[in-house]
């Protein structure tokens, strides 16, 4: 008998869990920005259709927008949407899907109109203070797409519009959907998704017509730098386990661009942002020596024409130039907040400059305020101390500076390429699954408006395809018993071995979920360019990766959780592996180094226009089992 | 820690079915001890430090201490949130202080009317690309 086999939680698991089957036409699978802005157009578009929107966490303080924001990223305002796509192209370094970039542009102000009628504080530029930007009002931009915000309660507020449009009745909340299920009879469609509560032993299945998944990206796949609490701190929401790759792929939907990643640059450990700072307070970044590398290494840009060359270069380079100076030992790399205020506080008056204070700690508090800590506890006064600055582990998403994702269809309009359409704007290759947000990959700088514009996209199209689908019945292939036994494995595997060893932790019979996840990112983090290889892999350690993951996979089998938080970990590790083991997938297949400073291919280590210009896709066949990796032309729809 | 809980303050939300830290708690980590009935963060490795089971707990009995590995002792980072706006009080490690005041909403707590004077979309609207809201309006093409 184990002796302190105390689960780790306060809700023990059982073995045999209650089961509850629902049946209904859409099924929303999420509760960040997109899936709100799903749940808010819905209703208007399919009137009729029973909706059920599940969420892991509590709608009002869930996603990547949990904590607030400080800025909207993308408000379009005087811009055209052609401009939006040009930038977006060049700072993904070429490969995007311009239609979806375009579509998003077209729709996101009208979300971010919506965002300020609800309640959401906007800031103006002086004179145009209480008026609305649909009024006219002038925002207060940080740069050419961005718009300053008073965002602390963004969330709650995008999520109470969500909530009064869909029905709270139609919100379940607490509740992890780690599997979705395809039709019985009908080919390559999705008829449901199974799930349980971590609140209560029960497991739910749903039956659907159509369905949208957007659960964010990945989190917590690559070694995070800090490895005790600070492994909390990650720069994108903790909890984002890559629930939205792994579960479309296993039912089929094809993968685009899973080897692009995002290694933002941000305020070391805390990981405030730095948006702000560069572009609203005009900051320099340096290294310990003084020297502003983005002059000193100028030529290094040159190198990567036309991405280089733009007025702001891509991402990936900018952290390119960062990294040469680390690598040169010239660290650590400081971004001047002092010199930065005392500038803009030579024509302020005391109180004005009091002002600028508190925008310079509202940038944090709003949406980072681990980074506020980080100040109070190192005595740093951002007006008089600089802070460090550092690129972060790297992260797998499609809605901020990357793009990973799914393959899905553009709008289906005559400017649109044939080979980017199938009827449904945003369905992915799956009939009646849908995807948005980070779901959708080839489309990022969306962000949080974009996001939201997009699940709004998708409600709508979801009307149609089950208007035109009328007759479909969905038909489960498993029963709800057989699909509850495989999601409460873990539990069952827990039990039967738990004897075996004193310690709930140590078994030979077993993984835990976190010794998992700890083998997951030391494989990823050594092999895949994780932060401390500083990004460099090639061919052979890709390999030598897969391996590694390959016996992880074998042991996923045996993953076991003693609680009902330990299955939300077990399930959330499950689709981490998933996740990673597709991004090392298109890693190798890429043959070049398509993004200098998000990653390295030694034996590749250039850009190469003439043969990599495309897009890689993957795609999983859940009846053969087997992963195909192929090229998928890009089309350009902007001219430069 | 990230999150803690300070046994004095805590009243385990009088046994209620759930407690308010729990609600809200993004990645599942506040939990119930029912036998002391207090709260406490299982997991704080996990903790993003978003301040959700700060803000809402109504007793103020949740700080956050941060991260061990990262941060020296001595600071601390204090919300109070009402309806419209938000306080933070900043502790410095040297004992220095600031206080900073933001709004947070300009409407008052659920009177969001999603529907309230938009457009009422037809049938025949289902084919077009406009969303409900943009009704009326011509989308633009490249």
């Amino acid at each position: 008998m184990a002796l302190p086999n105390k689960p780790l939680g306060e809700l023990p698991a059982v073995e045999n869990p209650e089961i509850a089957e629902h049946e209904c036409d859409v099924l929303i699978v999420g509760g960040g920005m997109a899936a709100c802005g799903t749940a808010f157009e819905i209703k208007k578009w399919a009137p009729n259709a029973k909706t059920i929107l599940v969420d892991k966490a509590s709608l009002e303080r869930s996603g990547a927008v949990a904590q607030g924001l400080s800025a909207i990223n993308t408000y379009l305002g005087e811009n055209n949407p052609a401009d939006y796509v040009k930038m977006v192209r060049n700072d993904l370094m070429g490969i995007v899907r311009e239609d979806l970039i375009y579509d998003l542009g077209r729709h996101v102000d009208d979300s971010v109109d919506l965002f300020e009628e609800w309640g959401l504080p906007i800031w103006k530029q002086k004179g145009d203070e209480g008026k609305t930007l649909k009024e006219g009002g002038k925002p207060v931009r940080s740069g050419k797409w961005q718009i300053m915000i008073n965002g602390e309660s963004y969330k709650c507020i995008v999520a109470e519009a969500a909530k009064m449009a869909l029905g709270e009745q139609n919100i379940m909340e607490r509740i992890f959907i780690v599997k979705l299920l395809l039709d019985a009879n009908k080919p390559n469609t999705i008829a449901g998704a199974v799930g349980f509560s971590t609140r209560e032993n029960k497991v739910h299945v749903f039956k659907c017509k159509t369905m949208m998944v957007a659960c964010g990206g990945a989190v917590n796949v690559f070694r995070p730098r800090a490895t005790g609490e600070g492994m909390g701190r990650a720069w994108y929401p903790v909890w984002n386990a890559g629930s939205t790759y792994t579960m479309c792929a296993e039912v089929g939907a094809e993968l685009t661009m899973m080897e692009n990643r995002f290694v933002p640059a941000r305020f070391k450990d805390g990981y405030g942002p730095v948006g702000a700072w560069f572009l609203l307070f005009k900051a320099k970044a340096m290294n310990a020596l003084g020297e502003n590398y983005m002059v000193k290494n100028k030529a290094m840009l040159e190198e990567y024409p036309p991405y280089g060359l733009a007025k702001v270069p891509a991402t990936c380079l900018r952290n390119h130039l960062m990294l040469k100076e680390m690598a040169d030992g010239k660290g650590p790399i400081i971004i001047d907040t002092a010199t930065a205020l005392q500038e803009l506080g030579k024509t302020m008056t005391p109180k004005e400059f009091k002002h600028l204070e508190a925008e310079a700690w509202e940038d944090f508090l709003d949406m980072s305020v681990g980074q506020a800590g980080i100040w109070a506890g190192m005595n740093i006064e951002p007006e008089k101390i600089p802070s460090e600055i550092m690129p972060t582990e790297p992260y797998l998403l499609g809605s901020h500076s990357g793009c990973c994702g799914i393959w899905v269809s553009g709008p289906n309009e005559d400017w649109v390429p044939a080979s980017y359409k199938w009827g449904y704007n945003r369905m992915t290759t799956v009939n009646g699954l849908f995807t948005a947000g980070d779901g959708v990959g080839a489309s990022g700088h969306k962000f949080s408006s974009g996001s939201h514009a997009e699940g709004r996209i998708t409600a709508k199209m979801m009307a149609r395809y089950i208007r035109d689908n009328a007759g479909f019945a969905p038909a489960l292939k498993l029963s709800a018993k057989e699909l509850a036994d495989e999601i409460y494995k873990p539990v069952k595997t827990y039990n039967q071995f738990k004897g075996a060893s004193t310690s709930a932790d140590v078994n030979p019979n077993y993984i835990k979920p976190r010794g998992f996840m700890f083998r997951l990112i030391k494989a990823s983090d050594e092999y895949a360019a994780g932060a401390n290889a500083l990004y460099m892999t090639s061919g052979p350690m890709l390999k030598r990766c897969m391996q590694l993951l390959e016996w992880l996979r074998e042991d996923s089998e045996k993953l076991a959780a003693g609680d009902l938080h330990e299955l939300m970990r077990a399930w959330e590790q499950y689709h981490r592996l998933g996740t990673v083991e597709a991004h090392v997938r298109h890693m190798l297949f890429r043959e070049e180094t398509r993004y200098p400073g998000f990653f390295y291919r030694s034996d590749f280590p250039k850009v190469d226009e003439e043969n990599w210009r495309c897009f890689v896709n993957s795609k999983y066949d859940p009846e053969k089992k087997e992963w195909s990796v192929f090229k998928k032309e890009w089309k350009q729809i902007i001219p430069d | 820690m990230p999150s803690f809980v300070i046994p004095e303050k805590c009243d385990g939300c009088k046994g209620g079915e759930k407690t308010a830290c729990m609600y809200i708690c993004p990645n599942d980590l506040m939990v119930l001890n029912t036998e002391e009935m207090k709260a406490y963060n299982q997991e704080p490795d996990g903790c993003w430090e978003c301040f959700s089971c700060v803000k809402i707990c109504p007793q103020g009995a949740i700080e956050v201490r941060s991260y061990s590995d990262i941060v020296p002792l001595g600071g601390s980072v204090v919300p109070m949130r009402a309806s419209d706006s938000i306080m933070w009080t900043i502790k410095f490690r040297n004992g220095n202080l600031k206080r900073f005041k933001f709004p947070i909403r300009t409407t008052p707590e659920g009177s969001i009317k999603p529907f309230e004077g938009k457009p009422e979309p037809t049938a025949a609207d289902l084919d077009n690309e406009l969303l409900f809201t943009e009704l009326g309006k011509t989308m633009s093409t490249p």
